[in-house]
């Protein structure tokens, strides 16, 4: 904890809440991939903290970045580009996989099929 | 004021290790092999995000290129297994 002391206290308290709020975000999608029953509801609740946790935490890291440095720092939104390009990617790919697997004999979690 | 940003980047890195103590646990014990590697998706977003709070805390962008990688390699190690869900091979 060295170099947090020069920090104006509005960026202070934006990364904070920021912080707090993305993690929070995050923690509540991967209880929901804990929790929820079948796999197609499953596949929903991580997207939350993918999506809303990243920019939430990517927010905080510039606005503290760019505070600390006193120069706007904009290299955070590689991740945030990278992030909800791919997610919707991933779900797509992996929901196919699941489909193809299902439908090779074993419907028992396929949904409205109950 | 520095104080309350450093308990609240120690309660951010808790609730992620919670996050990703959830995706292992899917991981370990999801019943089918999609499960796993949606866990095993979640578990690299969550440690990407963990490596940029580890980033806010020492104050260096060091982090932030690892957080990058980290979630690159995620993205790629996830669709290669969905591919190999898919077709039973990743290179065809």
């Amino acid at each position: 904890m060295s170099e947090v002391t020069d920090v104006p206290s509005l960026a202070t308290v934006l990364t904070a809440t920021l912080l707090i709020g993305g993690a929070a975000m995050t923690l509540i999608g991967s209880f929901g991939l804990l929790r929820l029953r079948g796999f197609y509801q499953r596949v929903h609740a991580p997207t939350l903290g993918t999506t809303l946790g990243t920019i939430f935490i990517t927010t905080a890291s510039m606005i503290y970045f760019s505070a600390l440095g006193t120069r706007p720092v904009l290299h955070e939104l590689l991740v945030i580009v990278f992030v909800t390009t791919t997610t919707p990617i991933t779900l797509m790919v992996l929901v196919r996989a699941a489909r193809f697997r299902d439908g090779a004999g074993n419907e028992r979690d396929l949904p409205g099929e109950k | 004021m520095s104080t309350m940003l450093a308990w609240s980047i120690a309660a951010a890195q808790i609730l992620l290790s919670l996050a990703m103590a959830c995706a292992a646990f899917r991981i370990l014990w999801g019943p089918r092999a999609q499960d796993r590697v949606v866990g095993f998706d979640t578990l690299s977003v969550n440690a990407m995000l963990l490596l940029l709070a580890f980033g806010i805390r020492s104050g260096s962008t060091l982090y932030f290129e690892s957080a990058l990688i980290v979630g690159l390699l995620g993205f790629v190690s996830t669709v290669a297994l969905a591919k190999f869900l898919l077709r039973g091979e990743v290179i065809e």
